[in-house]
């Protein structure tokens, strides 16, 4: 295994001043109120003097216009999770090292991405697009990347025994040990962690504690580590606000292929696509428009993700001016790879009947999706039903309508002339539902056969009951 | 003046057959072209009026000429012989949207229909009726041959009809399904043509006659006439064919 270290010292900054800020002199201060001090400072405020462990108001002295901020740890973590996402494309071995720090996998797919050269250019390429400007360390045990990182950008060791060579270079300052342990050596009179290599581990063990001797132990890979692996998030969820107020659709078109280009590199690494989400618009004053995309199938393309919210967009007939846009995705099914068969020219989003029910149903309502039965019964109306189960019942040979009317209804003008009938129903005495009635085929002034019947011995009352349509 | 008219209707024609996505565009340039040529040259026949670059134009096998050559186009019979006859393919077009446009309940025209769904459901395949007006008679469709355990009844708003007929149309887990719109743009009817030939499905929709006169993206296009006496079927537009105004009749 090879191990890239990606080590943003100024991580804390980063988190805590956007760009055009930290071009000036700024700092981070932390700790109780009452003992605040610089934690951290960037080049300019240095040049000018600030120093890490001055009190603010030192710090203010060296330079009046300092910009001085509470260090934010929880923007801190955010920061290195949205990069812990953005590493999970290179490989699925992602580890955060807190608080500034990802470790990478990269010895499995260092062939896919055409070695580390390649690959290093490209990692600092795309981190210097959100102007992130990482050390870089490569080496066999993370920890030992982790600490070569500090001192040694760029460097790329793959083998154990220069690795080794290069750790007992490094002072222990920079050893990545407890701060009392790296004070107990450095009294002691060690200076690089070569020479803490050649202790005695039983004597090491006794003074420094057992803490300090398994840091060393990973370091030189003695004992293996456990790293936690990074998760990507089961849920997208990405939100840009707008320094204007938006009134029309088309500006938003912009914001919306960099959600969607989000969206889908989530998607990507994910290794699954999205069938439902939604888009929120945000108003000043008033509740949020919310527009839900359905899509028959997962997808994960950009350029069709963009095309599909496009057009709902476009519908939208927007009340108040917007001041923000979210893209929400929940349900992320994994994509089914499209497999075709050879013969076959079934498409990949062919549906088997259940599954498309189920959709069907879940729009629609369960009782939607209806199976249609013969019942036996003479009365028409109860002649049929809803039922999955078709019963055998010998075929009507006698006319009957291919519609039937749930309700019979009066029929408008008298027929123009009879084509059959009469045909007497009479049944259902025994249950209260009584029907004594005459069936007659009928042809209407318009050409239309209707199905009709009169009650039971009247020559007048035409009652429409269906339609021979 | 006779001979201008006849160029600009045989352009018009064939713009419509162009933005109705009925017929390659090579067919209606090609023939065009031929018109064009005819006319130039009225004293000669139809023969030697096209000269030989034209005639090698022509040898492109992008360009089917109707005098040539019938199109392929995978059917399903009708039932009714006469209409059969007058129908590419032989019958109602697969993985295609059929449209009916009728005026009056109770005309035939579901029955129109029956040979076929009644085949369908031999084959075991589904047949899906959206939203029908009024019920399908259970009796009716048994005696008409069409097994009803492969029939299935979609109850949905006239909105989210036609939402329900793509779904079934483009998941191929229908042989056949049966719509019924009054109000449809020609968007709507579009997504149901592609739907139709994604999911290879019989797409059957049934429309006010007074939807005869705007266009539609269907491969077919019936329309029913029904006077006291008989009703004809005439077919409107026909993809594959440019002989349309045909009638058949019904009953």
């Amino acid at each position: 295994m090879l191990w890239a270290c990606l080590l943003f010292s100024d991580l804390p900054l980063r988190a805590a001043f956007d760009g055009s800020e930290l071009a000036q002199p700024c700092a981070l201060i932390d700790g109780p109120r009452q003992r605040q001090r610089v934690v951290f400072a960037n080049a300019a405020a240095q040049a000018r003097g600030v120093r890490v462990d001055h009190p603010p108001a030192a710090a203010r002295a060296m330079h009046a216009d300092l910009a001085l901020r509470n260090r934010d740890r929880a923007a801190e973590q955010r920061l290195l999770h949205s990069l812990a996402a953005w590493a999970y494309r290179f490989s699925s071995h992602v580890s955060l090292a807190e608080p500034d720090a990802l470790l990478i996998e990269v010895g499995a797919s260092l062939r896919l991405f055409g070695g580390w050269p390649v690959l290093e250019r490209r990692l600092r390429r795309e981190l210097a697009q959100v102007e992130q400007d990482p050390a870089l360390a490569v080496a066999p045990l993370p920890a030992a990347a982790r600490v070569l990182a500090t001192r040694h950008d760029g460097c790329f060791i793959a083998q154990r025994e220069p690795m080794l060579a290069a750790l007992a270079q490094m002072p222990i300052a920079q050893s990545g040990l407890r701060a009392d342990a790296i004070t107990l050596l450095y009294r002691v009179g060690l200076r690089t962690l070569g020479e803490v290599f050649a202790l005695p581990r039983a004597e090491l063990a006794r003074r420094a504690g057992p803490d300090t001797l398994d840091a060393l132990d990973r370091l030189r890979g003695n004992v293996q580590e456990v790293l936690p692996l990074y998760q990507p998030p089961q849920r997208f969820e990405h939100r840009i606000e707008f320094d204007d107020r938006v009134e029309a659709w088309p500006p938003l078109l912009f914001p919306l292929r960099r959600l969607c280009g989000e969206l889908a590199l989530f998607l990507a690494a994910r290794d699954g696509g999205v069938q439902r989400c939604e888009l929120v618009l945000e108003h000043e004053d008033h509740a949020a428009t919310r527009l839900a995309i359905e899509l028959l199938t997962p997808q994960r393309e950009a350029r069709l993700l963009y095309e599909l919210i496009r057009s709902r967009l476009e519908r939208v007939a927007l009340a108040h001016p917007v001041c923000g846009m979210a893209l929400l995705a929940k349900d992320l099914p994994t994509l089914r790879p499209q497999h075709q068969d050879l013969f076959d020219g079934k498409r990949a989003e062919a549906l088997d009947w259940p599954e498309l029910a189920e959709r069907l149903r879940a729009h629609l309502g369960d009782a939607a999706v209806r199976a249609l039965a013969q019942a036996a019964d003479h009365r028409p109306e109860r002649a049929w039903r809803f039922s999955r189960d078709a019963q055998t019942i010998a075929a009507e040979l006698r006319p009957r309508p291919l519609w039937l009317l749930a309700r019979a209804l009066p029929l408008r003008g008298s027929p123009r002339r009879i084509l059959a009938g009469p045909e007497r129903i009479e049944s259902g005495w025994w249950d209260g539902d009584d029907a004594r009635r005459d069936y007659y085929v009928v042809e209407t002034h318009a050409g239309q056969r209707a199905w009709a019947f009169l009650p039971a011995g009247a020559s007048d009352g035409w009652m429409l009951h269906g339609w021979f349509a | 003046m006779s001979m201008d008219t006849g160029l600009s209707t045989a352009l018009i024609d064939d713009f419509s057959a162009l933005t109705h996505f009925d017929t390659r565009p090579a067919d209606a340039y090609a023939h065009v072209l031929a018109q064009k040529q005819l006319h130039a040259h009225p004293e000669r026949g139809a023969a030697q009026a096209l000269e030989p670059a034209l005639q090698e134009l022509l040898k492109h096998p992008g360009i089917w000429r109707r005098a040539s050559s019938t199109p392929q186009v995978r059917a399903l019979s009708t039932g009714l012989a006469e209409l059969d006859a007058q129908l590419p393919g032989g019958g109602w077009p697969l993985g295609a949207l059929s449209e009916i446009l009728f005026a009056h309940d109770g005309v035939g025209e579901l029955g129109l229909l029956m040979p076929a769904l009644a085949e369908l459901t031999r084959r075991q395949q589904r047949v899906v009726f959206v939203a029908p007006p009024y019920i399908p008679y259970a009796p009716a469709l048994a005696a008409c041959g069409v097994d009803l355990r492969h029939v299935v009844q979609i109850d949905s708003s006239a909105t989210e009809g036609s939402w329900s007929a793509e779904q079934c149309l483009r998941s191929g887990a229908c042989g056949a399904v049966i719509g019924w719109m009054q109000q449809a743009d020609y968007t709507q009817l579009r997504r149901l043509q592609l739907a139709a030939e994604s999911g290879e499905a019989l797409a059957f929709l049934f429309r006010p006659a007074r939807a005869a006169d705007k266009p539609s993206p269907a491969a077919l296009r019936l329309q029913l006439h029904s006077d006291a006496d008989r009703v004809d079927i005439e077919i409107l537009k026909c993809r594959g064919s440019f002989d349309t105004r045909r009638r058949a009749r019904l009953r």
